[in-house]
């Protein structure tokens, strides 16, 4: 991890979100540093993802603020930018892997166009670039070159998956936020891409906010760890630290749910 | 602009208002076509109105016709360049009948051309007013299907996606096989769909001295490019905007410039070629 660095990359705090009279998720507050993966776990309905949308702009929390330190414009309060700011770091310093792959792609157009459309939407317009740089990425989540003009509606679960981390990586972002990333796929193509993940987080210093209820998934990928239950973290912690000894009994109840093979 | 008081009725069929629409409607839409001058490119949604023709047949031109036209006027009604088929003639009888307006066919002497998926061969100069029929206003929306979502991008100028289908094309085509309707950029600021000209008409719309105005009736949008402002296709760098060329040259006069249509003139599938714009093509013969 980088010690250098004084600011945390992202800073939330605060952060609370009702759907009416429901609140989905209760008080959050965290630091994540620069090349920091932070994991978010807990069971469905625990505010995990609600908690992910706030983060990342997607959703307006009714109080706390989310700071982000932005490469280009320094601190900013993630929810005061105007909506074409937002949309702009989205797009280029930050990425968002949805679970369903369905979501974060355009199903109907190749893959080398999924992988260029942000680079085009900042102003590139030199189209044998354009494809050069799909082709790179499309190697580096290792999918065949001569799939780059197939569309992702011809691609098998976990391809689409990995087209997705590469349309969202073109842009060299800061900060990922991933949503289940290896949720309905089988457990091979999950090791697959849980290798590829780490390789890139370490390759390229990324820092990022993962939503998993898989607790493997999460020992495998995170630094720290969050449980949620009921919209309130419940116990935080180094992930080794909070999985091994667990001190939270809805925490002790997760880790003892595990499956074993 | 035309002569917009009410005009002693003439001629004119006396069971309609002057111009078929009611002055409330026509002050309605002029508001609208002023708004779309000063933003050029950007949709503004307007009331429209039934017309006695079907959504398609150019109800959004013929509404803006309607709201410019005065007696004094010239008109010039062309449907795939031609003044003569049936679209092109009935809406030029209609304003004939209730606008008691000349009508001509010859580009140079109207004041205001209605058209349909042409741009004429001849040159425009100021003062005139090109009227374009629009079936979808909306570039993006076989790209974005969301009126709520395109809106934004065109208030954000977020207009990679309309990239992303150019890059598309060149992927599966080779180059980009847009050959109608093809997008542009208007003053540098909103992407505008030019209505299904040909993209041969594109660089006519670049600069041009007289004004242009768009009506899309289903759709209720009127949008505007002004004279002389700046109007670019959208392109790459290493694949750059061309227009259609033809290696024959037209059956009739001959022109090697105008926008050629293919005909097939019997059942042996023997082919020539002639003008879009009949005037244009009469013109030189």
């Amino acid at each position: 991890m980088n010690g250098a660095s004084e600011t945390p990359l992202l800073s939330a705090r605060s952060v609370t979100k009702r759907f009416g009279g429901r609140i989905a998720c209760r008080d959050v507050s965290f630091d994540l540093w620069p090349g920091e993966v932070l994991g978010i776990v807990g069971e469905s309905g625990s505010g995990k993802t609600t908690l992910l949308n706030c983060l990342a702009g997607r959703l307006a929390p009714d109080e706390g603020s989310v700071a982000y330190e932005s490469a280009a414009a320094g601190s900013v309060d993630v929810h005061r930018l105007s909506e074409a700011r937002r949309r702009l770091l989205a797009r280029t310093e930050w990425g968002f892997v949805n679970q369903d792959a369905r979501e974060g792609l355009r199903m109907g157009v190749s893959a080398g166009a999924n992988i260029g459309e942000r680079l085009m939407a900042v102003g590139a317009r030199h189209y044998g670039n354009i494809r050069g740089a799909a082709a790179d990425w499309l190697s580096r989540v290792e999918i065949e070159a001569d799939r780059l003009d197939d569309r992702p509606i011809d691609f098998s679960g976990g391809m689409r998956q990995r087209l997705q981390i590469a349309r969202n990586l073109v842009s060299n972002p800061r900060l990922v936020f991933m949503d289940e990333p290896t949720g309905g796929l089988d457990v091979s193509v999950q090791a697959r891409i849980l290798d590829l993940l780490r390789g890139l987080v370490e390759g390229l210093h990324l820092s990022a906010v993962l939503v998993t209820h898989d607790l493997g998934v999460a020992r495998l990928l995170t630094h720290r760890l969050m449980v949620m239950q009921g919209g309130a973290v419940v116990e935080e912690g180094l992930t080794d630290q909070v999985l091994d000894d667990p001190q939270h009994a809805y925490t002790q109840m997760l880790v003892a749910s595990i499956l074993p093979v | 602009m035309p002569d917009t008081s009410i005009p002693d009725t003439g001629i004119q069929d006396p069971a309609y208002n002057y111009a078929y629409l009611d002055e409330q409607t026509k002050r309605m839409i002029r508001r609208a076509i002023l708004k779309a001058v000063a933003v050029p490119g950007y949709q503004v949604p307007f009331g429209g109105r039934e017309m006695p023709l079907p959504y398609g047949w150019g109800t959004g031109g013929i509404q803006v016709t309607a709201a410019i036209v005065g007696q004094a006027d010239t008109l010039k009604v062309i449907d795939q360049g031609a003044d003569d088929t049936t679209n092109a003639v009935s809406i030029r009888r209609f304003f004939a009948r209730v606008a008691d307006v000349a009508t001509t066919t010859a580009t140079q002497d109207a004041t205001i051309i209605q058209t349909r998926h042409r741009v004429p061969e001849t040159p425009l100069r100021e003062g005139q007013i090109l009227v374009f029929q629009v079936p979808i206003p909306e570039p993006l929306r076989m790209l974005e299907p969301r009126e709520t979502e395109t809106r934004t991008l065109h208030a954000l100028s977020e207009y990679g996606v309309m990239q992303v289908s150019l890059y598309e094309s060149i992927a599966r085509h080779g180059r980009i096989a847009k050959t109608y309707n093809y997008p542009v950029l208007v003053n540098g600021r909103y992407i505008m769909s030019p209505s299904p000209i040909p993209k041969f008409d594109n660089p006519k719309l670049d600069r041009s001295p007289a004004l242009q105005l768009y009506g899309a009736g289903r759709e209720k949008r009127i949008y505007a490019v002004p004279p002389y402002t700046p109007v670019k296709s959208l392109d790459f760098d290493d694949h750059p905007f061309e227009i259609e060329t033809w290696s024959e040259c037209c059956e009739l006069c001959g022109s090697r410039e105008s926008f050629l249509d293919e005909m097939i003139v019997d059942d042996q599938g023997k082919r020539l070629f002639v003008c879009s714009d009949t005037d244009y093509c009469e013109g030189r013969r």
